[in-house]
Parts: structure tokens; sequence; C-alpha cells
């Protein structure tokens, strides 16, 4: 009994962090309609700013807190809102989520840039003798700990006053309720929205202080690990009770203790279960919580004032244009694979082939993302199940490695499928939030384990050899590549313009009205889901064939998410998006790192920090898929089109000009196709 | 013999009796009409009927067989077909291509493997169809332009065409005049007419507009506060003194 009263007590801290990140989602949810992925990065970046300032540069710990937390916590959420948030609340949702992700990729880059390389060792918490320890007859909690829950007790108070008796508590309640309501009623809802935002983010500066003391050392990695608790604690409270949101964080952090105390610390079950608790957690609320059922059913009587955000105009294209640029494109790539093949040095056809094999993981998120209308945040880690499947395969039971990466293509796709059946019954949001627990459970729970990935060394998996032709030759590889990804590039195509593309056409359109029709949704969707989950597999399999094995860091989380925001800030609607992402993918941090700019710091200079630049540029360039779904990609072609059909045009009116001078008027040619649109 | 029939079908919100013990029916290739004021509980009916709300007590059955439970792409495809208030289109979508995309799913014939052998372009007989739904509610004009470009009266065809592409023995029409102007009004109710001729579909409208009840509908049900107040032919409803009071206004 002491014992667990003891490991509880040690739960409350961590638990009382949990449900301040909880409750700073949840926050920014029902006020904006924004589900925060970057909450972590926010985290993370008061964690940096507190120990820059209070570990390296001394300062006292008022002062360093009340930069960290106080001051710059508000001021990102203030900033964000005022940029971004604000202008999406009528944007779909997948343009916010597609917002916060690139934020999320962005934001801890541009703070390592300011921070450094060097790791950030020993962080220190906010209590100011961290060595006293507290004691109550057998209960012990240290200083930092009590400073923790301290501070909680207060966020707590602070919270409760607000939302029962203040008039910004009122607004903010009207506001959830419904914002074009609230502004009938002169409630400036942006203001309100702004509120929400800084409140929300003060919560991420404060509960990445709190947080960092646990850590050996401050690194944005941790902060998204965590976040996933304080996402189950969210989809406790049904991601709109914030005492439940509360109650659920505090219960989380408790249970984690009181499991690390009681399970052997040395049995299998138990090593794999401490980590996972937070992701399994998640997901049994995913799949039974009643107050998780019926969310996202338009619950503002106003929303549908909003007009739908208009869709790209057509444009159009002579059939002579498209013939040449069908042509064009051809002769290029055509070209590229000559030049690859007779001309390129090793480095440069590995590097060339390997953008080919992400352009077929790509094409994954071309299915699910811009014809499914789903995001995904676990394209890595089906990536790596194809690839480790391939691997054990291969391995224990001596199959022809070619074949046997389209079986492990098929397990990642059964993968796929279980986790989608499930969560696919709930709305868009909650399958975003079931892919990034799998992602972290996968990278964080499965793939240490030795049946998994043969230990931290990986596993083994050979280029294919078929009959006489073998692919241990770069050139061949490379070939088989190009194979693969026109195979996988004509079936994306097939699908898109086949039953199954209309049909997720007609989903994205209307869900309700699909369903009028007899589209069963649930269907529609799974065969996506394993489709694309099945193609990221094969894709992950080719390119552990190509280095030779598949190692547990190759397809981390993080690599997921940046995936994701790559695809669909270059368009996630067409197969030639996702190549050229693809090549964009691994050529545009090998051109980034021959740009020596010396002038610059070492830090900003993209020849030596090209990985770092490149995530920003796209993470940044995420920020534009609110305004161009599409993607720049295709937001360049209709342009590109637009100018030639204007100079069409023009050279058409001067030769109507000189026409009329000698022949006289001819209206025809005046007022032929081509003009602009 | 009834093609729908709800029986004693109620419903509650948290202490607010939406639907109490409703009952009606709609038989075979008639038009019959659902009336009452603003929070009568028209729509929560519909949403019961449809399968957007599951009721709390009653029996819906569509031509014989129990419907509770049923999700709303399987009472499509048993042939319920609707129209929604709030015009719910594809957008990005020809007038053309919303009637091919329900045309393939009343066929059910939506496998993957035909998308990747290329079989899944429409066929002619498909087509045929279309055109002739199109050329039914006077869409040809506009068949390959996209559903953004329509006034609110088109794309209400649209949906209606949409709907019919199914063959549904029963319509459901939320409102189908509503923000349309005389004129397309007018026109609604005779497309109406023409597609009970035609087609011999049975129609359940919820409208306002008492104009286009009388002149479409046989029968009628009054609903007020959840409860049916009122029902028989048209003309005798409308007469009705109780449903001037509730719901007209007396000014009929």
């Amino acid at each position: 009994m002491t014992d667990l009263v003891s490991y509880a007590i040690r739960g409350v801290p961590i638990g009382c962090v949990f449900a301040l990140m909880a409750v700073g989602v949840v926050l920014t949810y029902k006020t904006s309609g924004v589900f925060n992925l970057a909450f972590g990065a926010q985290a993370f970046v008061s964690a940096a700013v507190y120990y820059e300032t209070r570990v390296r540069h001394d300062w006292p710990i008022w002062l360093a807190f009340l930069v960290a937390v106080v001051a710059l916590g508000p001021a990102i959420g203030y900033v964000l809102d005022r940029a971004l948030f604000r202008h999406l609340r009528t944007a779909p949702p997948i343009a916010r989520l597609v917002t916060s992700l690139g934020l999320l990729v962005a934001i801890p880059q541009m703070v390592q840039i300011w921070f450094g390389n060097s790791p950030a060792y020993n962080p220190l918490g906010i209590a100011p003798d961290p060595g006293r320890i507290f004691r109550w007859g057998e209960y012990a909690l240290d200083a930092n700990q009590v400073a923790t829950i301290l501070v909680t007790l207060l966020v707590v108070a602070a919270l409760t006053v607000l939302f029962r008796f203040s008039a910004l508590g009122l607004r903010m309640r009207a506001v959830v309720e419904s914002p074009r309501m609230s502004e009938l009623t002169a409630i400036n809802a942006d203001r309100v929205g702004s509120s929400a935002w800084m409140m929300s983010s003060f919560l991420a500066g404060l509960s990445g202080v709190l947080l960092a003391p646990l850590f050996a050392q401050v690194e944005a990695n941790a902060f998204f690990t965590l976040l996933v608790a304080a996402v189950a604690a969210a989809a406790f409270g049904g991601l709109s009770s914030i005492p439940l949101t509360f109650a659920g964080g505090l219960a989380l952090g408790v249970l984690q203790q009181v499991l690390a105390g009681y399970l052997p610390s040395d049995s299998v079950v138990s090593q794999g279960l401490r980590p996972a608790l937070p992701f399994l957690v998640l997901f049994l609320l995913l799949l039974f919580w009643p107050p998780l059922r019926g969310i996202g059913r338009a619950a503002d009587p106003l929303a549908g004032v909003d007009p739908p955000p208009p869709a790209p105009a057509a444009t159009v294209r002579s059939s002579g244009m498209t013939t040449m640029t069908r042509v064009l494109a051809v002769a290029t790539v055509a070209g590229f694979v000559l030049a690859a093949l007779f001309w390129f040095d090793a480095f440069w056809l590995l590097l060339f082939t390997k953008g080919l094999i992400f352009g077929v993981i790509f094409l994954s998120i071309t299915v699910l993302t811009g014809m499914g209308g789903q995001v995904s945040l676990s394209q890595a880690a089906f990536a790596g199940v194809g690839a480790f499947a391939t691997g054990q395969l291969v391995e224990n039971f001596g199959l022809p490695v070619l074949p046997t990466m389209f079986l492990g293509a098929l397990v990642a796709a059964v993968v796929g499928a279980v986790l989608a059946i499930p969560a696919l019954r709930l709305d868009g949001l909650y399958l975003t939030l079931a892919t990034l627990a799998f992602a972290l459970m996968w990278e964080n729970v499965l793939v240490p384990q030795t049946w998994v990935s043969s230990g931290p060394l990986g596993v083994d998996v050979p280029r294919p050899l078929v009959g006489p032709v073998d692919f241990t030759d770069d050139r061949a590889f490379l070939l088989l590549c190009l194979v693969v990804l026109a195979l996988v590039g004509l079936l994306v195509l097939l699908v898109k313009r086949g039953t199954t593309g209309r049909y997720l056409d007609a989903l994205r359109g209307s869900e309700l009205a699909a369903a009028s029709i007899g589209v069963d949704r649930t269907r529609a969707r799974i065969t996506t889901f394993a489709l694309s989950a099945g193609i990221a597999g094969l894709g992950g399999g080719l390119l552990a064939s190509q280095v030779g094995r598949a190692t547990p860091t190759d397809y981390v989380f993080f690599l997921g998410l940046f995936w994701v925001v790559m695809v669909v800030t270059l368009g996630d609607r067409s197969v030639q998006a996702a190549i050229t992402a693809g090549m964009s993918f691994l050529l545009v941090p090998e051109l980034l790192s021959r740009i020596d700019l010396g002038f610059l710091p070492e830090i900003l200079n993209p020849a030596d920090n090209p990985a770092a630049i490149a995530s920003i540029l796209f993470g940044l360039g995420a920020l534009t898929y609110a305004k161009h779904p599409e993607g720049i990609l295709e937001l360049q072609t209709r342009r590109s089109i637009e100018r030639v059909n204007t100079w069409g045009a023009a050279l058409a009116r001067r030769r109507s000009a000189t026409v009329d001078a000698s022949d006289g008027p001819d209206p025809a040619v005046a007022n032929g196709p081509g003009g602009p649109r | 013999m009834s093609l729908l029939r709800a029986e004693e079908v109620s419903k509650r919100f948290s202490g607010l009796s939406a639907l109490d013990a409703v009952s009606l029916t709609v038989a075979p290739g008639e038009i019959v009409g659902l009336i009452g004021p603003n929070g009568a509980g028209k729509t929560t009916l519909f949403n019961c009927l449809y399968g957007v709300l599951a009721p709390d007590g009653g029996r819906i059955t569509f031509d014989g067989r129990d419907l509770a439970g049923l999700a709303v792409h399987r009472r499509a495809r048993l042939g319920i077909g609707r129209t929604f208030q709030r015009i719910e289109l594809f957008a990005g979508m020809t007038v053309r291509d919303h009637l091919l995309v329900a045309e393939r799913a009343r066929r059910g014939d939506g496998a993957l493997w035909k998308d990747l052998c290329n079989r899944s372009r429409p066929t002619s007989d498909e087509r045929a169809r279309a055109d002739a739904t199109l050329g039914l509610l006077g869409l040809d004009d506009v068949a390959d332009r996209p559903v953004e470009s329509l006034s609110l009266g088109r794309g209400r065809l649209v949906e209606l065409g949409r709907a019919l592409m199914i063959e549904p023995r029963l319509l459901l029409l939320d409102e189908p005049s509503s923000g349309l102007d005389h004129r397309e009004t007018d026109e609604m109710a005779d497309v109406l007419d023409v597609v009970r001729r035609e087609r011999g579909t049975a129609i359940l409208l919820v409208e306002h507009d008492v104009a286009m009840v009388r002149r479409v509908t046989s029968r009628l049900y009054v609903l007020d506060f959840g409860q049916l107040i009122a029902d028989g032919p048209t003309a005798e409803v409308v007469a009705d003194a109780r449903v001037r009071q509730a719901y007209l206004g007396d000014t009929v």
C-alpha cells in the first residue's frame, strides 16, 4: 500500500505537466478549430530559451522564467494567431492540420539554429534549491516536483476564475459554441481567439520548462513524444471538457509511475509496455471513449454562412500545349535517366536512384492526402514496416528479395488497414492522431524489439538477384527503381481516374451526399489507407535494399512528418508532383550544401547546415497550403499556362490588327479562343 | 400497401421531446407533404427516416423491412434517395459526373481491381442513363459545366438528378424550394410532377412554400412541437382550423 501511494505521488508532478499540455491543446482546438500539432515544438522553444538563459548565461530563475515562459510563450501564440490561424477559421480541417504540421517541422530547426548544435545537458528546473527533498512520513518529492505541483495548482485556480467569473471567460465559452453567433452579439471573436492562443502558448512554454529537468538533455524529440500523453489526456476530455482533460492528464501520469513501480523492470512485457502506455491509452480512448463520438459534426448553427473556399479556376490548355508538355516531360525524364546511366558518378547515381525511391514513397501520400483527404503521420513507419518485413522474411525464410519486397508491402498494407479500421469510424482528425500514436509507438516500442529490427544494427536487405540480372550493379538497380516507380505511378493514376478515385472525390466534396447515393465511406477510406500504406512499404523495401540493410534509425517518426509537409507543399494531387518531391527531398539539401555563404555565421550557412535549412524551407512552405491547396507546382503550372494564353491572345490581336489594315475586319481571330481567363 | 411506414417514432434531445410518437406512411408513387412551423421536428423526423439520427422509440420500415441500425449508404441502396436543405454537391465535379458517380454507386460496381485494369470508365449504358436524367431535368446545356458555376435552382436540380440516378422508390426532399424564386419554384414543382408520373417515384417532402405544397402533394402531415396535429388530403388539411392557427397564421 505504501509502495502504491509513493509511486502514485511520484506520478503526480508529471501528470500535472501532461494536464497543462492537454489543456493548452484543448484551448486552441475549441476556440479556433486548430489541433495544434506544433504544441510540443512550442514547449521545446521555451525549454531551450530557459536553458540558454538560466544555464548558459546564468540568469536568475525569475528573469529566465519571465523571458522564456511569461513573455515568449504568449508572444509566439499571438504571432501564430495573427499571422496564420486567424485566417484559417473557415479553411477545411486538413488545411489547419497541415499548417500546424509545417510549424512542427520548421520551429525546432529554427530554434536549433539559434541554440546551436552542442547538446544541452542537465537542464535546470524552476525550483530555487533543486537538491532539497520534501518528506511527509515515508513519502518524498524533490523541490522541482513540488514546484511543478504548486505552479499547476496556480494555473488551475487562474483558469477556474477566468472561465467561471470573468467576462473574457464568458466570451471564450460563447466563441467555442459559435464564432459567427458571438460576432453577431458584438463579441470580437478574433480577439478572443488571440487570447486563447496566447494562453495556450503560455501553457506550452510552461510545460516545456517544467518538463525539461526530467530529461538528461534539452532535445526536441522528447517533447513530441510527451505530446502523445497530452493528446491522450485531451481525448479523455472529449477534446472539450477542461476539468476532464485535467483529470486525464493527472491519471495518466500516476498510472505510468505506478506501472513502472510494479512491473518487473527486466521483463519483456514491461519493457514494451511502459513506454507504450500513452500510445495504448490514446488508441483505446479513440476506439472506445464515448465523448469522442460525434465530434466534428457541425455544432455551430451558423457554420454554413461562411462560403466554402473557391475551387481553383480551371485553366484551359490547348491540345497542342498538352502534347508539347508531355513530350517535354518524357524527354526530361529520359534525359536524366540516360545521364544517370552513362554520365553520373557513383555518388550522383545513388542519389538519383534514391530520389526515384522517394518518388514511390511520396506517391503513398498522393493517394492518402491528395485523393483521400486524410493526413497520416506514420508513412515513415509504414515504409519501415515494409523494409523490416522484407528483411526478416528474406533472412528467416530465405525468400527471393524482389517478390519479398511486394510481400513486405502487403504486410504494411495489412498493418495500415488494421490501424485504419477503428480510426476511420471517427472523424478525420482522429485518424491523424491515431497515426501519430502509431508512428511514435513504432519508433519507441516496436522497432527496438529484436523480432522487428534484429537489434540496433538492423537487418540485412540484400539487392535482388533475378535470373541473370544482378541488381547489386547500381545502374541495374536504378532501372529497377524506375520500373517500380512507373508501375506505382500508373497504379495511382488508374485508381485516381477509376471508380475509387471518383468515390473519394465525392466524399471530399460532401460525405453526407456521397452516403446518400450509397457510397460506403468506410470501405473507400480503408482501401485508400491500405493502398497508401502498401505503397509506402514497397518504397521502404526498395530503400533498404539500396543501402543493403534496414536499421532502426532509417524510418524515424520525424521523417514521416517531413515527407507529408514536403508533398503537400509541392502538390499532393498529381503523380509528377510526388516524383518531383522525391527528387527535391534529396537534391535540395544536396544543393544547399553547395551554397557556401562564408560571410554568414556557420549555423546559418547552407553549406554547413543543409538539412536544417531544408526543413525550415519546406516547413514554412507548408504554410502556403491553406492558400494553395493544389501545391506550388500546380500553382506555377497554372500561372505559366495563363501567361502563355495571354501571350497567345496578344499575338492573335496583333495579327488581327495587321489583317485589319490590309484585308478588313476578321472578327473570328480577334474573338478566338485562348484569351486570358 | 405502404412503401414507407413510420410507427410511433420518438426522439428526445436531453429532455426536449423533438418527436413524440409520430406515425406516417407513404404509398408507392404518391407525393406526400410534411409541414410545420420552425422547430416542429420536421428535420429530426427526416434524419430518423434517413438514418442520420437513431430514433429513441418506434419502428421505421421500408417496403416491409425494418430500417433500425441500417447505415445511410445502405438505406440508399435499398432505394431511398434524398436531397438536402443546404445544398450538398461535390465541388469540382461536372454535372454529368455527379450523375455518373451515382449511377456507378447504384450498380455497386467499384471494385479496386477494375480500376487497376482500367475497366472503370463509364459504359455507354451508364452514359445513356445519365443523359436521360439530364434530359428529364432540362440540364443538357450545363452537363459538362462544373457545379460551382450553376445557380442555386440548377444546383437543386442536380441534387435531384443525382438522387434519381440510384433509381429510388422513395425520395426524401428537404425543402426543395428553399432559396428559389417563384419561377424556379414552379419549375421544381413541374419536375417533381414529371418524376412521379414517368418514374413512379414516391416523394416525401418537407416544404414551407404553401403554394408548392398545394400544387404537388396529394396528402399532408402537419407537425407541431413534435406531435402530429393533422393529416389527410392536402386540400382538407390546409383548410383545417388548427393547422391554420399553428402554422399558416390564418392568412391563407
